[in-house]
């Protein structure tokens, strides 16, 4: 069975990708098993300077899924070109860089920054992290704004550019339409949705940020869901997420309109998830009657 | 790395305190005390991390002891002997032992962190090194493997409410009644840490610590510990759980 997808910028030999900040830069899991298997690799979050991220606690665990404040942690762009980029890149494995930025300025500089390697295949532009507050602006949540940023981000690259779009909005379409005009090759949706758990013995907050964002199966419904209208009303290819476990649910995303898939927080409770969903795809596909993964893509729309 | 393990045995040791032995080939052969096993808990989207308090290599076991806090160890509770648990580990860097057979060394545990102590406690006394144990527990209904302690070394316990030992905590206990101490090893709350550091601050000393885990491998960033205040940090799962006290900062 043919499993493989054509995205811009990405010849996929499938369609799943771990997604950003849950599978770090790829070095824990390559001790569980070949990255090559993958479709690529999305890495975590780069910004300009290193970061330390939040105080802890960073994390909690909800009802199907899971809280997270983490800060984008990261050891900066050059070190992430230097040592994390040719590591991934060793494994023959499509390498997508997520960026993130405070300002305009910074994000422009940490895509042009991606520029000196020829071992990142695409960007995906995070302007939708709900843990970094510097700026006062939520990129992910204005349209203008979201235009801007994505305009700067393709002035200063050559490299396809994936807008990851933030779910806390009330109208995603909007978002969507606004970077598919500012020149964006491409969606990944969705990131984690804003919410907040309370510890009943020291009542308080139990995530030191207060606020964390929510992953996990809890928010697959409205992944499908945004995925779903915005397929309908954009013409460049989403990559799917939101609580995938399983082969199942990534045809559940193909059919909302989803062209690849990215699997996050299940790395945690399944080190060999992405793998072991690759294996399984081509029978579910099979089992609901498709014989490729491009057959399926969009076919839930009706 | 990921590995099923067969419960062989369970007991209540202590109020919700349970003591599990779990059988596996190549996790008994290689553990060094302080490492833990990331459990996965059925119908929980996160691992939960429980030290690993002892091994028995020739008859292929490791022993975890923990205490029913939350959802996710209640449900590990009622899982009965002949069930498996999926398991990542055995996961982090553990105590050096520092094999310096001469040496006198102080382990100080409270609670939750007295586990891991235990088969330090075994592999220091195994190489000659002289080992003196203070436990600190909240009461005595909670307290376990007090004996097994006492059969390694002098054992001190303390309790937050007097009901059993002295009163108080762990840090409470005079120098009149300890050795001359070359190094200590230490494992227990946050604040405990701080008070042992602190009580011990010209002394060498080893410190587990304790987070809210994701991956529990060192990929997701969530339990990242200062180690200076300039950016610089350390990774509980991966670099830790067990640092050299000076090189964690603990605020
Ligand atoms: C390296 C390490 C070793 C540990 N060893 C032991 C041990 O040997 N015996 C033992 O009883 N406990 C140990 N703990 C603490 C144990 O992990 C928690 O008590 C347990 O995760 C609580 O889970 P729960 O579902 O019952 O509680 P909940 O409060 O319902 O858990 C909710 C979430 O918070 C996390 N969490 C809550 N409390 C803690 C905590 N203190 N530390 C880390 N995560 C926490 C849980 O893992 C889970 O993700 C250890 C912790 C760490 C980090
Ligand atoms: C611990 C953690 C860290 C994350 N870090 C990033 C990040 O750095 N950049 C980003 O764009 N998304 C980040 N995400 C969001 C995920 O990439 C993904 O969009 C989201 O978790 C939904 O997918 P899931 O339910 O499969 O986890 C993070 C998610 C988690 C759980
Ligand atoms: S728990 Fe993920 S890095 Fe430590």
């Amino acid at each position: 069975m043919n499993i493989a997808v054509e995205l811009p910028g990405l010849a996929l030999k499938n369609p799943i990708m771990p997604a950003s900040g849950c599978f770090g830069f790829g070095r824990e899991y390559s001790k569980f098993y070949d990255l090559h298997v993958l479709g690529a690799v999305i890495m975590k979050a780069a910004t300009l300077q290193a970061r330390f991220g939040n105080p802890t606690p960073r994390v909690a665990e909800t009802s199907a899924g899971m809280l997270n404040a983490i800060g984008l942690q990261n050891p900066g762009v050059e070190k992430i070109i230097k040592t994390e980029v040719p590591f991934l890149a060793s494994f023959s494995v499509p390498v997508i860089a997520n960026i993130a930025g405070s300002t305009i300025e910074e994000y422009r500089q940490v895509a042009k920054a991606f520029e000196q390697t020829n071992q990142v295949a695409a960007l995906e532009l995070n302007i939708s992290c709900p843990n970094v507050k510097e700026g006062g602006i939520q990129f992910g949540t204005h349209p203008q704004m979201a235009q801007k940023v994505t305009e700067a981000v393709k002035e200063a690259t050559n490299l396809p550019v994936y807008v990851k779009l933030s779910p806390n909005v009330s109208d995603i379409v909007e978002m969507a339409k606004a970077v598919e005009k500012a020149g964006a090759d491409g969606l990944s949706m969705i990131n984690t949705l804003t919410g907040m758990q309370i510890h009943l013995a020291s009542r308080k907050p139990v995530i030191a940020n207060r606020t964390g964002g929510l992953s996990g199966p809890a928010i697959k419904p409205i992944a499908i869901r945004m995925i779903y209208e915005v397929k309908q009303h954009v013409s460049i290819p989403i990559i799917g997420m939101g609580g995938v476990m399983q082969a199942e649910d990534v045809l559940e995303f193909l059919l909302a309109g989803a062209s690849a898939v990215a699997v996050g927080t299940a790395n945690f409770q399944n080190p060999y998830v992405c793998k072991e969903i690759i294996e399984q795809l081509p029978y579910t596909l099979k089992q609901y009657g498709f014989n490729s993964v491009k057959e399926a893509i969009g076919k839930g729309i009706v | 790395m990921q590995q099923e393990l067969r419960i062989i045995s369970k007991q209540k040791i202590a109020r919700d305190t349970v003591e599990m032995v779990l059988e596996n080939k190549s996790i008994s052969q290689v553990t060094v005390p302080g490492q833990f096993l990331h459990i996965h808990v059925q119908g929980h989207m996160l691992r939960r991390p429980i030290s690993i308090a002892n091994v028995d290599a020739s008859n292929y076991t490791v022993t975890i002891i923990f205490k029913i806090l939350g959802e996710g160890t209640r449900k590990l509770s009622t899982y009965d002997v002949g069930n498996k648990i999926d398991v990542l580990g055995p996961n982090g860097n553990g105590f050096p032992l520092d094999n310096t057979t001469q040496a006198s060394t102080l382990l100080v545990g409270g609670g939750i962190g007295v586990p891991p102590l235990y088969y330090l406690a075994k592999k220091l006394t195994e190489q000659g090194t002289v080992v003196t144990t203070i436990l600190g527990f909240q009461s005595k209904e909670h307290i376990f493997y007090e004996e097994k302690f006492r059969e390694l070394g002098n054992t001190i316990v303390v309790t937050n409410d007097g009901s059993y030992g002295e009163k108080g905590f762990v840090t409470n206990v005079p120098d009149e009644v300890l050795p001359t101490i070359d190094r200590y090893y230490s494992c227990g709350p946050l604040p405990m840490l701080k008070a042992v550091k602190e009580r011990w601050i010209t002394v060498p000393g080893y410190l587990s610590l304790e987070e809210r885990m994701g991956c529990g491998i060192g990929a997701c960033f969530a339990c990242a510990v200062p180690t200076d205040d300039r950016g610089g940090y350390k990774k509980i799962c991966q670099d830790g759980p067990v640092f050299t006290a000076e090189e964690v900062y603990l605020g």
